[in-house]
């Protein structure tokens, strides 16, 4: 026992070279290989199909960049490409509109409320934004609320919704909360004397801001942009529910749909979208590099928060307002459209009922419970890796222990479309005794989000295990524990909140999400949630009932995040008691 | 004007600092309270005292990052209470260096001269002055993060002298330094002050440190001034027994006084009793208090009374024992210098104690 507790951990230099030689335990290289393996299959083998696909003649195999010469020449493609940066710029452009005065007023100022607002800041996350586009349109479309009263009052329209403009509204309303948490992060990150050391020799005001506090909150700022670039770059269902068929994920997903998993196009638009994404991670890095402004010193705590005048005040809170207005108008539509009978060329509906959640309970409680089977299984699964790899990579000298980390991160350069495409090319050809396709099974699905939502997890896992001093450990084997043991009773109690935080994550966003599963769901008696809205939401008569669902989504995600936080608050109060 | 630093200007035009009874609170936390004090034209002025006691909310009150109650600032006989930081030409050195990572050096020390709109041929020559004295200049280009803890030290200096403060205020300068660079940097900062002869005070919890660099001294506890004084006036005539205590290791006899057949006695708690001399003043309530210096081992010194006591602990500290004396209910420590071949006492020898009754004071509270 005494050299299966040493083996693994040779980190003092007087360690005999017996040790030395043995990397980790047999059991570690065990693990190690199983999460290798799995990734190997569900990561790396499905999107290295998608990359040979690309690059491969179509029938004979060979290398060709034919495929890419095609996508060049092709206006549609090339259109399309130009139209994804468009949106995804100018999403970005429009959500840091959003998300600015809300960092800055509520990081800077005594402001009542700066909790809610952070709160209802996230509140556009745990929807899918598809959903959010349907009841836009009918606030913000050429017939919508706003345009009607526009049109009775001073006689204009505005076309918020109108082609692409309507992907970039929806997106930025969405995804702004990317830019408003690392942003107020940044922000609260800012040790207070780098802003006083300013004011003592003689700047104020917007200079200081300009010169200090803006080029010091910049690389939380550029990680949030990116985020979101990447986000509403991947974003497949908005566009194709807005009725924008040019853009590229809408592109990848009809080339594969409508002409066949054969076409090779599909496949080139994805190399271009994992191109594009790496490029945006890659300009996020660099941005970060040696720039890890979090400055704040012991006894400082973030910048001075000032209290305002009277007006300023006034002016605050219409500001944040008007955003949150904005931000919450698809989730006040969704309510509305949910209890209306019919709401079209009108400000609001013309009548409420119920009938609509009646439908959804009788006939669509499959999704909830779908979803709320993939998701658990999936956060699950998140979790177990993220744990072990965590470990593997924090308390082991295996080996090669790094590219678990990096392959397991690098799901999140892979945009859900390709992913999809992936797993159905792949797992099209591996059949089941009984002759059906792997790829139709619903716990493709399940990988496919397990895959999507590991780094978040790992993260979680990983920071929560950072934050374990190695010594607690090492008190317990020095008391007589196995490695194993010891995993069980003192690091895995320890690492309970951040463990839950990573499934929550996972969870959350794996209910939600839809890039990867419109792919992959074979029959409605499969589909989650994200799925049946989106079918719902495609014909006029069907928003009634999809937006009853898209309520009771919200309110399930709501639900499930808040009890969980509950859960870590207290169990982060017990341990602190404990100490 | 071709002088590169007009650094010879600034000493002749050092200035005062006048505060008068500033009061500040934070909400029912009363955190200085009538703050009274003068700081004399191009001196090293230290605020020493225990963390909590106000020291450093004292310093950022006069750069103005704390608004006072209550009483004035002035600073060269203009009051600049009402003024916000920008305006009132007091440098600050921060505790943290408060160095911005995203500007080099150069930009770090040029920010105050682009901030006062100083003709850009005057800011290089003012930043390059500044750091040449700080003996920094081959490093203008590199980020503060490349830099180690004493140099990040020194550019924080730089960049508040180029802006020729009237007054430059260190909060706990060294604390974020080992403590051999403590020792040397210390010394760099009394030097740079007295060829600027700028009129500076220093934050510090370490009586050391004040001692050693600082003209005068403020003794605070409890947001009270306690004491004001040069390091050797404060160290052999302490006010009170906090003053005492604070500044080196002050041994404290409790005791009440009797008068006995025109006699005065004072008789430690525990029943060991002593005369006073006849023209020494004991006020209301105090309490015998003496170096370890002043005491030594019967038969060791020239005292002019003697007390009994138990040793408890005894110490080799290389030039001098120490040994803890039990006297009365009392513990006190006596250094005796260490002579080659001498044993130490051990725990629970019975001496007696030779004190110099001329060199104890009598402080009440």
């Amino acid at each position: 026992m005494a050299g299966a507790t040493t083996a693994g951990r040779a980190h003092a230099p007087s360690v005999s070279s017996r040790f030395m030689r043995l990397s980790a335990t047999p059991g570690q290289i065990a693990l190690a290989l199983g999460i290798t393996v799995f990734l190997v299959l569900f990561l790396i083998v499905p999107v290295g199909t998608v990359i040979y696909v690309a690059f491969t003649e179509k029938g004979t195999g060979e290398f060709t960049l034919v495929n890419f010469l095609d996508f060049a020449r092709t206006d549609l493609f090339i259109r399309s490409f130009w139209n994804s940066v468009y949106v995804s710029a100018m999403s970005v452009v429009v959500a840091s509109i959003f998300a600015l005065p809300l960092a800055y007023i509520t990081t800077r100022f005594e402001f009542r409320g700066a909790m809610l607002i952070q709160t209802l800041g996230f509140l556009p996350l745990i929807m899918p934004p598809f959903v959010g586009a349907v009841a836009m349109l009918l606030l913000f479309g050429r017939n919508g609320t706003v345009n009607l009263l526009l049109d009775e009052w001073f006689g204009v329209k505005i076309p918020f919704m109108e082609g692409l403009n309507g992907v970039i509204f929806v997106q930025a309303v969405h995804y702004f909360p990317f830019i408003l948490i690392n942003l107020s992060t940044a922000l609260r990150n800012i040790d207070r004397s780098m802003e006083e050391a300013a004011q003592n020799l003689g700047s104020s005001g917007f200079r200081l801001f300009h010169r200090i506090v803006f080029p010091l909150a910049m690389p939380g700022y550029i990680a949030g942009a990116s985020l979101v670039f990447v986000k509403v770059f991947d974003d497949l269902a908005t566009p194709l529910l807005l009725n924008v068929k040019d853009m590229l994920a809408p592109q990848a997903y009809l080339r594969v749909t409508s002409i066949g998993i054969a076409d090779p196009m599909g496949y080139v638009i994805s190399v271009v979208l994992i191109c594009m994404s790496i490029l945006a991670m890659w300009i996020s890095a660099r941005a970060m590099r040696g720039k890890d402004y979090a400055t704040v010193q012991r006894g400082g705590g973030g910048l001075a928060k000032r209290t305002m005048r009277p007006w300023e005040s006034a002016l605050a809170y219409a500001t944040v307002l008007l955003i949150l207005l904005l931000v919450l108008a698809p989730h006040i539509g969704l309510l509305l459209l949910s209890f209306a009978t019919i709401w079209s060329f009108s400000p609001l509906p013309d009548a409420f009922t119920l009938a609509h959640y009646g439908r959804v309970f009788g006939e669509s409680f499959v999704y909830i419970k779908n979803t709320l089977l993939y998701a658990s299984i999936a956060g699950l699964i998140d979790v177990v890796l993220g744990i072990a790899i965590a470990y593997l990579v924090l308390r082991t000298k295996l080996i090669g222990r790094e590219w678990l980390d990096w392959a397991a991160t690098a799901a999140l350069a892979i945009p859900g479309v390709v992913l999809g495409i992936g797993y159905l090319r792949t797992f099209y050809g591996v059949q089941l005794p009984d002759g059906t396709p792997l790829a139709t099974l619903w716990i493709t699905i399940v990988l496919a989000l397990a895959i999507r939502r590991l780094p978040y997890a790992l993260r979680a896992c990983y920071a929560a295990l950072q934050q374990i001093s190695v010594s607690l450990e090492e008190a317990a084997e020095n008391l007589g524990a196995t490695k194993m043991r010891t995993v069980r009773r003192v690091v895995l109690p320890l690492m309970a909140g951040g463990i839950l935080a990573g499934f929550v994550t996972s969870f959350a966003t794996a209910a939600v999400e839809l890039s990867a599963t419109l792919m992959l769901v074979q029959s409605n008696a499969d589909a989650p949630l994200a799925y049946g809205l989106y079918v719902f939401m495609q014909s006029a008569a069907g928003r009634g009932p999809g937006a009853a669902l898209g309520v009771i989504a919200v309110l399930l995600v709501a639900l499930c995040t808040f009890a969980s936080h509950m859960i870590i608050e207290k169990s982060q109060k017990a341990k602190g008691a404990s100490r | 004007m071709n002088q590169p630093f007009p650094i010879s200007k600034l000493g002749t035009n050092a200035v005062d600092v006048d505060i008068r009874n500033v009061d500040l609170s934070y909400g029912t936390n009363h955190v200085l309270k009538g703050i009274d004090l003068h700081i004399r034209p191009g001196e090293f002025f230290a605020f020493l005292g225990p963390s909590g006691c106000g020291k450093t909310t004292l310093l950022r009150l006069i750069a103005g990052f704390n608004q006072a109650d209550g009483g004035e600032v002035l600073v060269g006989g203009r009051d600049v209470s009402r003024l916000p930081p920008w305006k009132r030409d007091v440098g600050m050195v921060f505790q943290s260096y408060a160095l911005w990572p995203h500007m080099t050096v150069r930009r770090n020390v040029a920010f105050g001269l682009e901030e006062r709109k100083v003709p850009r041929s005057e800011i290089d020559r003012r930043v390059a002055a500044a750091l040449e004295l700080v003996g920094l200049a081959h490093l203008a280009d590199r980020r503060p993060s490349q830099l180690s803890g004493g140099q990040q030290q020194r550019v924080a200096v730089a960049r508040t002298i180029a802006i020729e403060p009237k007054v430059l205020l260190l909060d706990e300068p060294l604390s974020n330094l080992d403590a051999k660079m403590r020792v040397q940097v210390r010394r760099e900062l009394r030097d740079l002050q007295q060829r600027l002869g700028l009129t500076t005070i220093f934050v510090t919890h370490d009586q050391e440190e004040a001692n050693t660099i600082c003209d005068r001294i403020a003794v605070m506890n409890d947001g009270v001034v306690q004491q004001v004084g040069t390091p050797m006036e404060l160290y052999e005539k302490p006010a009170n027994l906090f003053v005492a205590n604070f500044l080196g290791t002050a041994n404290i006899l409790p005791g009440r006084v009797v008068h006995e057949g025109g006699e005065r006695f004072f008789d430690i708690d525990g029943g060991v009793r002593l005369p006073i001399p006849a023209q020494v003043v004991v006020p209301e309530g105090a309490k015998l208090v003496f170096r370890p210096q002043h005491a030594s081992l019967a038969g060791h010194g020239a005292g002019d009374v003697l007390l009994p006591g138990i040793i408890v602990h005894s110490e080799f500290l290389g030039s001098t024992l120490r040994y803890v004396v039990r006297i009365g209910a009392a513990e006190v420590s006596i250094d005796t210098p260490f002579h080659s071949g001498e044993t130490l006492h051990q725990p629970g020898t019975s001496v007696e104690i030779s004190l110099s009754l001329r060199s104890a004071l009598w402080l009440a509270a």
